[in-house]
């Protein structure tokens, strides 16, 4: 038996299929158009780091938090930089508590991924002595899934780097709420995602059109204009042309999101 | 790590080969008895071990859908299978990131609305990695879904794509990968020319991808033909038949 949140999802999502047919979205949206959003920082002082991103009803926060760890073995001059995320049960009916599932590490190491492609935070400068280094832990916190996720993480993460403040280190220990400056970021990265419905692809899907979808393309792009991380998700497939289209797309809808996290 | 030595000199990989050459690859289907299909791969060092059980009664029941048969797809590495350290048995967080992205190819390609309310269970273990184990995998549990009967649209296959020293290469081996600047699995379709898995790490540009896209639908017209003769020598014997089957 399928849950009864699953069945109102098939039923909302067979009524976005209709009204797509005629190339409408149910919220009047263009086909290639976000949804409001925001972005607040330093929302949760006692973190290094932090920010809360809204795409429309979607809600992710992220903190950053700090810690002295042991380098690993094959890198032991660079400081470690670690993305998770957690789906609270708050969040969406069929959320439960518990380990990551599939969803939640898959959104992770996207974000996870474009920044460390995008070579965001030098982990370089994070070396303190022998056998110590300094590791950033961005974690997100899905408040309210109502679609697109993935916009809205990168967003939370991004806006919770440049917020975040490197602590002060004082004989290889951290000095808690003193900081030795910011965090300085050497570019911005933040994702589009694309939905494909019925063959249609349209940017920021809400909740429902979320559970309609048939296949994601999510592309990280760098503000510089480089694509730093790609993941093409669920069961549809796209052409390589699609693709190259979609990324030019990708790096124009970014566009007022780094504004607004520059701002 | 040697980082200094160079990975591409004289138009030359370390081992040889050219910028789009493939490693030996070779596949072997219905090596195993208990499954309904399995499928060895060997792909330069890589050694993948692929099986397919199904379509079977859903368990536990509540996943089952009525319209399709669900697809799982497990992708793990085994702790003895890279040089280096011993690793942890089952599947990482990486791991489950590729079971999740190889289960979208398989239902893809699997037609999966002839058999509802059933489940069809993928497994690809790595025996011995040496970097594009994903793709390797998912060439060998394509060709294990075939050998097991699963009707599917096509077989899937493909090549890992990367950006070593500023020059794009086909077929990454582990080396390679490690000190790449650049990293795109693909797995396509080459019936209906579609992108069935593709991940990307690194910076690229448009051309770039553009041209690891080309360089990925090749690789995989090789690789194909190997899986077919692989198909064919395990219903027809070896050496059977001419090229035309």
């Amino acid at each position: 038996m399928a849950r009864e949140a699953d069945i109102v999802d098939e039923i909302r999502a067979e009524y976005v299929k209709d009204v797509l047919k005629n190339g409408q979205r149910v919220d009047g949206r263009e086909l290639l158009a976000y949804r409001p959003f925001s972005v607040q920082k330093g929302v949760f002082p006692n973190a290094e780091g932090s920010a809360l991103a809204k795409l429309g009803d979607t809600q992710v926060a992220a903190g950053i938090k700090f810690d002295i760890l042991e380098p690993f073995a094959d890198r032991p001059t660079e400081g470690v930089f670690t993305v998770q995320c957690e789906f609270l049960p708050l969040a969406h009916p069929t959320f439960e508590a518990g380990p990551p599932n599939e969803n939640s590490i898959e959104l992770a190491r996207i974000v996870d991924r474009g920044i460390r492609s995008g070579e965001c935070v030098d982990v370089e400068k994070f070396f303190i002595e022998e056998g110590k280094v300094l590791g950033l832990f961005v974690d997100l916190y899905v408040l309210d899934h109502c679609g697109n996720l993935s916009d809205c993480a990168s967003l939370a993460a991004m806006a919770a780097l440049t917020d975040a403040k490197i602590p002060k280190v004082e004989e290889a220990k951290i000095v808690r709420q003193e900081y030795s400056g910011a965090l300085p970021l050497q570019r911005l990265v933040l994702s589009s995602t694309f939905e494909k419905i019925n063959g249609t692809v349209l940017l920021d899907a809400d909740g429902d059109e979320d559970a309609a979808s048939e296949g994601r393309l999510v592309l990280a792009v760098s503000d510089d204009g480089f694509l730093c991380a790609s993941q093409k998700s669920k069961r549809a497939a796209f052409h390589a042309e699609e693709i190259l289209a979609l990324f030019d797309l990708a790096k124009d809808k970014t566009a007022p999101l780094f504004r607004a996290i520059k701002a | 790590m040697e980082k200094e030595k160079k990975l591409i000199v004289d138009g030359k990989r370390a081992d040889g080969r050219g910028m789009e050459d493939l490693r030996p690859l070779s596949i072997k289907a219905g090596v195993l008895k208990r499954a309904d299909g399995s499928a060895l791969i060997e792909w330069g060092r890589n050694k993948v071990l692929a099986a397919a059980y199904g379509p079977r009664e859903v368990f536990p029941k509540h996943l089952s859908n009525v319209h399709k048969a669900i697809i799982n797809c497990r992708y793990a590495m085994a702790p003895f299978s890279s040089i280096e350290e011993h690793g942890r048995s089952g599947p990482n967080r990486r791991a489950i990131e590729i079971g999740k992205v190889a289960k979208h190819v398989f239902e893809n390609i699997v037609l999966t609305k002839q058999f509802p309310k059933t489940q069809i269970d993928i497994s690809m273990e790595v025996l011995q990695s040496d970097g594009g184990t994903r793709v390797a995998g998912i060439t060998a549990a394509s060709v294990a879904l075939a050998d097991a009967g699963i009707p599917m649209k096509d077989l899937v296959q493909g090549v890992s794509l990367g950006r070593v020293e500023g020059q794009l290469v086909a077929d990454l081996d582990k080396y390679e990968d490690n000190q790449g600047e650049a990293d795109v699995p693909l797995i396509v379709s080459l019936r209906s020319r579609e992108i069935l898995l593709f991940q990307q790490d690194g910076m690229l540009t448009k051309e770039e991808l553009a041209r690891m896209f080309e360089m990925g639908f090749k690789g995989a017209e090789a690789v194909r033909a190997v899986q077919v003769q692989a198909l064919k020598d395990r219903y027809y014997g070896p050496h059977e038949l001419n090229e035309d089957g």
